[in-house]
C-alpha cells in the first residue's frame, strides 16, 4: 500500500484513539456531574457541550482555528515549546476533535448513569460504601454499557470528521491529512481508485461500529434482564 | 432506659402536604414497628434515621451513638453501622448473589472481629445456599428479597432497617418470608425497626411498635401496651387484638392441644406438637373474647380466665370495648373484649368489675392469627 494511503490511516486511527481516552476521562465525570447535580444551570452547561453536534462544522471549525492560532490561548500554550500555533498541527487536531465529538461521547454516559438512579448508590451507602466506592464499584460497572456506546461513538465521530479537521488541520501530508481529508484530495485530483480505498475502507468500518453496537447492546439488555 | 441501650429519635421538616415530627424512644432490642397508612411519612423517618434523607433540625442517637443533632453534627450514611432492606429488593445487577452478600462484609482487620454474623449462618438461615453463584436477575422475587435482607445483615450492622419488605410481595412469597425474619428476631440479638402498614406483620413480629399518622407519632411503647389502649386507633379497629407471648406449659397429644402459660393465667390453644418450655405468640382478636359475670357452668369454652375489668369504651351506637387485666392483680396481661352496648347493659358490667374471659380454643388456632 503506498504512503498516500496508509499515512492517512495511521494518522486517522492514532487521531481517533488519543481523543476518544481522552473523552472518556474528561466526559465521564462530566456526565456524572449533569446526572447527578441538582444545579439549576447545569442544563445550560448540557446545552454547550452540545453545541457541535447541530453547529456546522466550518463556524466550530472557524472559532476553533482563532483560538489555537497565534493570538488565541492555543498559541500561547504553542509558545511553551517554542512553537508559534497549534492550528495546523496534530496537537490542534486532537484538541478539535475533542471538542466536535465532545457530545457523542457525553450524552451516552450521562444517560447511562441517570438510569442508574439513586438506589443503588443508596444501597451502596447503606452497606458502608464511601462515594467513592460506589462510584467505582457500582455506578461505573453498571454504567459500562453507556461507557462503551461513547466511546465507540466516539472514536467512530472522530473518524469522520471532515469540516473542522480542514478548518484547523490545513490537510497537510503526514501532518494532518486524514482519512476524510484525504479522500477528498484524492477527487479533486481526479485519482478514483484511491478515493475509492478509502472510501470503501470508510464503508466497511462503519457497517463494523454500527453492527457491534447492535450486537453489543444486544447482549447487555439480555445480562440485565 | 439508658442511652447506651436506646434509639432516640425526633426529626421535625416540612414534607410537601403535611409536616414531619417524629419523636420517639425505643429499646435498642428487638423490633420495633413503625405503623400508619401509607403517606404517613414512615418511609421519610427511616431514610431519616439512615442519614439517606438530611432534615435540618433532627436527632438521632443509637445506643449512644450519636449519628445526628441539631447542632449540625450529621454522620453520612456510610459510616452509620446499620443495614437497610429496601421495599425493593434493590440487589446489585452486576454481581451475583455471592458477590451482593459479600459487598457490605468488613474488609481487611475488621473481617476477624468476633461476635460477627456468620456468612454460612446467613446463607443458612434465609436459605439461599443454592443460589450463591446465580445472577439476581434470576432469583424470583421472595429469593431476592431474602439476599437483600443477607446482604443487609453481613455488613454487621448494630441497627437494622426494614421498609416494608414484604410489601411487593405476593401472598405466599410473603409467607415465604416471614418466618425467616421471625428466625431472625429469635437468633440475632439485633436491633430492628420495621416499617409497615399491615397489623398482621406487626402482631407477629413487633415487640415495640410507634404509631404514626400524618408525619406524627400519636403513640410509642410495648405492643400489649399500645394495642389495649383505647385512646389509640389500635383498639377500636374492627380486627382490634392483642398479642401475647407465652409459654409452653404442656402438650396434650390425644387432643393435639397446648396449655400456653400467660401473664395473670393460662390459655389452651389448638396446635402441632411442640416443646414444653418454648414459647409461643398467640393473637387474640377483641371480637372472639365474651364476658361472662359468673364461672360458666356446662359450655364447650375451653379458656375462661379471670379478669377484671379496666376500662371501657364506646364504639360507635351500638358497640364497646372492654379492656380487662388477666388474674386478680395489676400486673396481668391485658385483653380486649368487644360487645354489644345491650350485652354490657344487660348484664350491668362496670368499670373495676371482676369477671370472666371466655376465649374458644378455636378461636387461637393457627392460621386465625397469621397473615390476611
Amino acid at each position: 500500500m503506498p504512503p498516500e494511503i496508509w499515512v492517512p490511516i495511521r494518522l486517522t486511527i492514532e487521531l481517533a484513539a488519543i481523543t476518544t481516552l481522552t473523552l472518556l476521562i474528561v466526559a465521564t465525570p462530566l456526565a456524572w456531574w449533569l446526572a447527578r447535580s441538582r444545579a439549576a444551570w447545569k442544563e445550560a452547561v448540557a446545552a454547550i457541550v452540545s453545541l457541535p453536534m447541530v453547529l456546522p462544522p466550518t463556524v466550530l471549525g472557524f472559532y476553533l482555528l482563532i483560538l489555537l492560532g497565534p493570538d488565541g490561548p492555543g498559541g500561547a500554550i504553542a509558545s511553551l515549546w517554542g512553537a508559534r500555533t497549534l492550528a495546523f498541527t496534530f496537537t490542534g487536531l486532537v484538541i478539535g476533535s475533542i471538542v466536535s465529538s465532545m457530545p457523542f461521547v457525553v450524552q451516552p454516559i450521562r444517560n447511562a448513569f441517570a438510569a442508574i438512579g439513586d438506589r443503588p448508590l443508596e444501597v451502596a451507602a447503606t452497606l458502608r460504601a464511601s462515594p467513592r466506592r460506589a462510584f467505582w464499584t457500582v455506578a461505573f460497572p453498571l454504567a459500562s454499557p453507556g461507557l462503551l456506546t461513547g466511546a465507540v461513538l466516539g472514536f467512530a465521530h472522530t473518524v469522520g470528521e471532515f469540516g473542522v479537521i480542514l478548518m484547523i488541520g490545513g490537510n497537510i501530508p503526514g501532518r494532518t491529512r486524514v482519512m476524510s481529508t484525504a479522500i477528498f484530495d484524492f477527487v479533486e485530483t481526479m485519482r478514483w481508485r484511491e478515493a475509492n480505498m478509502l472510501a470503501g475502507g470508510m464503508v466497511v468500518f462503519a457497517f463494523a461500529v454500527i453492527l457491534s453496537m447492535i450486537l453489543l447492546e444486544k447482549r447487555f439488555a439480555r445480562a440485565g434482564a | 432506659m439508658s442511652d447506651g441501650e436506646t434509639i432516640r429519635v425526633d426529626f421535625k421538616s416540612v414534607l410537601g402536604k403535611f409536616s414531619l415530627q417524629a419523636n420517639f424512644a425505643a429499646p435498642a432490642r428487638g423490633v420495633t414497628a413503625l405503623f400508619g397508612p401509607s403517606g404517613c411519612g414512615k418511609t421519610t423517618v427511616l431514610r431519616c434515621i439512615a442519614g439517606l434523607t438530611r432534615v435540618e433540625d433532627g436527632l438521632c442517637i443509637v445506643a449512644g451513638d450519636v449519628w445526628q443533632d441539631p447542632g449540625g453534627a450529621f454522620l453520612p450514611t456510610h459510616k452509620r453501622p446499620l443495614g437497610y432492606v429496601f421495599q425493593e429488593a434493590s440487589l446489585f445487577a452486576h454481581l451475583s448473589v455471592r458477590r451482593n452478600l459479600m459487598f457490605g462484609a468488613p474488609r481487611g482487620k475488621a473481617r476477624t472481629r468476633k461476635g460477627k454474623i456468620a456468612f454460612d449462618e446467613v446463607v443458612e438461615l434465609l436459605g439461599v445456599t443454592a443460589l450463591l453463584d446465580r445472577a439476581p436477575g434470576k432469583l424470583s422475587g421472595g429469593e431476592r428479597q431474602r439476599v437483600a435482607i443477607g446482604r443487609a445483615l453481613l455488613s454487621q450492622p448494630k441497627l437494622l432497617l426494614m421498609d416494608e419488605p414484604l410489601s411487593a410481595l405476593d401472598r405466599a412469597t410473603k409467607d415465604e418470608i416471614l418466618p425467616f425474619l421471625e428466625r431472625l428476631r429469635d437468633r440475632l440479638s439485633l436491633p430492628i425497626i420495621y416499617i409497615t402498614h399491615s397489623i398482621a406483620e406487626v402482631e407477629r413480629l413487633a415487640d415495640q411498635i410507634v404509631l404514626i399518622e400524618k408525619g406524627r407519632v400519636i403513640g410509642a411503647g410495648p405492643l400489649e401496651e399500645l394495642q389495649s389502649d383505647p385512646s389509640l386507633p389500635l383498639a377500636v379497629a374492627r380486627d382490634a387484638a392483642v398479642t401475647l407471648d407465652g409459654v409452653i406449659a404442656a402438650h396434650d397429644s390425644g387432643y393435639g392441644l397446648l396449655t400456653l402459660t400467660i401473664r395473670g393465667g393460662s390459655l389452651i390453644v389448638p396446635a402441632p406438637p411442640a416443646a414444653v418450655g418454648g414459647r409461643r405468640r398467640i393473637r387474640v382478636i377483641a371480637g372472639d373474647v365474651s364476658l361472662a359475670r359468673e364461672k360458666p357452668g356446662l359450655s364447650s369454652i375451653l379458656n375462661v380466665l379471670p379478669a377484671r375489668i379496666v376500662s371501657a369504651k364506646p364504639v360507635g351506637d351500638q358497640e364497646l370495648v372492654a379492656v380487662l387485666t388477666l388474674g386478680a392483680d395489676e400486673t396481668g396481661a391485658r385483653l380486649l373484649s368487644r360487645l354489644t352496648r345491650k350485652s354490657w347493659e344487660a348484664l350491668g358490667f362496670t368499670e373495676g368489675m371482676s369477671v370472666y374471659a371466655q376465649v374458644k380454643a378455636v378461636a387461637l388456632a393457627p392460621g386465625r392469627g397469621e397473615l390476611e
